[in-house]
């Protein structure tokens, strides 16, 4: 088959310049025959769906908004390694990490914990390396729908610790699951 | 004298070590080396990373050495020959080595300000098995304050020794050493005293693990994040150089270190008082950048550098496409490739 007969929608036709007989110029085989294609469609089954009230099937690698983890006693889990931010290819994570003090050790599993994190959001491509790089199972993409929301400031679309650390409420309730399981 | 390497010669001066020709020779066939420090004098022969195989013991006495020699210990004769990588043996006992000097090493890289320099982290990665045989629990040590610059975990320590031979011969009055024996065995001041010697700071260099680290610079950044720098001083303190790398963030400097060539020993030794007290910039005259290796985790995340061609393993209908789609919009008349034509 040569490049110029190929046909990249399979319904190619060359189209001729005959004259149209008395029973062709009549039109009434042709009206007959869209009529047709239009019944046919009635009947066929429908590629849309009622949106609210139904939701499609989300894919199973779905990757969402960040979540830093905590594990089920509840601390932070993310020890400022460094390896999100080395993995990001974006660049879009930064991090300063301090010392876990004495009286802190209910608050971050490690002896070094992440004081400052940030993702922005405007970098970010969500391709889920950073989740991939983490040794300390902390940072997760959820399956939030979210993905950023809209905002009117660029400084809003850099999260921190306070929009990304997995609220305390859900590691408890984590935690309760764990155990009656 | 003339030795042979993995088949490759060269001729060395009498006195010289295995591990010092390897090194002359360069290249793969160099053992790795955990407490042999060719700058300290009496270094060596504890770790056993360095085990090669002598395969002729000399053109005198051509019987081969019944056992594997360490060979930052072990003298070159005339005639020699040696397999170090070629050798299945070597890198069996090599790889044996790494597991148990990861006995008792408490794994915490992503703590560790020594991550990304760390020798046993090269070791582990080229010779290691990335699952752990050791169920038991690991050996753990009381948390020592051995002054105010330097940090010391005796727990990632695997006794290598280095330090010790730093304070003795850098030093004139060493306070530090190996307190008790066996499986108790620790790096420690006994009674708790600070090490605050001139030239103290030396010891975070040598440390070949992150058990020696600086205080300065602890959990301040990633090795990877900072950009390492030629720079000099004028420094007073008799015996410095004033030669060191500044590693940068951005006109930051995060810390000093020593130059360290490519089997990461300094070149000279410096003073604590480059190493602690300038970290300002204009402390320091900057000659450049400095050379790191290609495989360096500095050079990591540089997507400048050519990378290899990744191959996914896709199942066949994902690079096929649906057949449902295939229906709607394709050809079936032609073929994908020309191997279906038939």
């Amino acid at each position: 088959m040569s490049i110029e007969t190929i046909s990249l929608s399979g319904r190619k036709k060359v189209v001729s310049n005959k004259e149209m007989t008395f029973i062709e110029r009549l039109y009434l085989v042709a009206i007959v025959k869209g009529l047709f294609i239009t019944l046919k469609h009635l009947f066929r089954k429908k590629i849309t769906i009622h949106y609210p009230e139904q939701v499609r099937e989300m894919s199973p690698v779905y990757r969402g908004q960040h979540m830093l983890k905590r594990d089920e006693q509840g601390r932070e889990n993310c020890t400022a390694c460094g390896l999100c931010a080395l993995s990001c290819p974006a660049e879009a994570i930064t991090m300063k990490a301090a010392e876990r003090k004495a009286d802190e050790k209910h608050l971050y599993r490690e002896e070094k914990y992440a004081e400052i994190y940030e993702i922005n959001m405007l970098r970010c491509i969500f391709c889920g390396l950073c989740e991939e790089a983490c040794p300390k199972d902390a940072i997760y993409l959820t399956t939030s729908k979210v993905l950023v929301p809209a905002s009117y400031e660029r400084e809003d679309f850099i999260f921190g610790k306070d929009k990304l650390v997995m609220p305390l409420e859900m590691a408890i309730k984590n935690a309760q699951l764990n155990n009656a399981n | 004298m003339k030795v042979t390497i993995d088949g490759q010669s060269i001729d060395v001066e009498p006195g010289t070590t295995i591990l010092q020709a390897a090194r002359m020779i360069g290249g793969d066939l160099v053992p790795p080396a955990m407490c042999y420090y060719s700058k300290l004098k009496g270094s060596g022969g504890k770790c056993r990373c360095c085990l090669v195989e002598v395969s002729k013991g000399s053109e005198a006495d051509p019987r081969p050495m019944p056992k594997l020699m360490a060979s930052c210990v072990t003298g070159c004769m005339d005639g020699m020959e040696v397999n170090s990588k070629s050798s299945a043996r070597v890198t069996e006992a090599r790889k044996s080595v790494t597991e148990f000097l990861l006995i008792n090493h408490p794994l915490d890289c992503p703590i560790c300000d020594q991550a990304g320099e760390c020798d046993l982290q090269n070791l582990s990665f080229e010779h290691g098995n990335p699952k752990s045989r050791f169920i038991e629990e690991k050996r753990t040590f009381e948390p020592e304050d051995i002054g105010p610059n330097i940090q010391l975990h005796m727990n990632r320590c695997i006794l290598c020794q280095r330090c010790v031979q730093v304070a003795d011969q850098l030093t004139d009055n060493r306070v530090h050493g190996v307190l008790d024996r066996g499986d108790h065995a620790n790096i420690s001041t006994g009674i708790s005293k600070a090490i605050d010697n001139e030239f103290s700071g030396n010891m975070i260099d040598v440390c070949p693990v992150g058990a020696l680290t600086d205080k300065t610079f602890r959990f301040k950044s990633r090795v990877w994040f900072n950009k390492p720098y030629n720079a000099h001083r004028e420094c007073t303190t008799p015996g410095c150089c004033g030669k060191t790398t500044v590693w940068m963030f951005g006109g930051e400097i995060q810390r000093v270190t020593g130059r360290k060539d490519e089997y990461h020993e300094v070149e000279e030794f410096i003073c604590n008082s480059c190493r602690f007290d300038h970290k300002n910039v204009n402390d320091w005259v900057i000659e450049g950048p400095r050379e790191f290796e290609k495989d360096s985790v500095i050079n990591q995340n540089n997507y400048t550098q050519k990378l290899e061609k990744v191959e996914i393993d896709t199942e066949k209908n994902i690079l096929l496409g649906r057949d449902i789609d295939r229906k709607k919009i394709s050809m079936a008349a032609i073929p994908l490739t020309t191997n279906d034509k038939k």
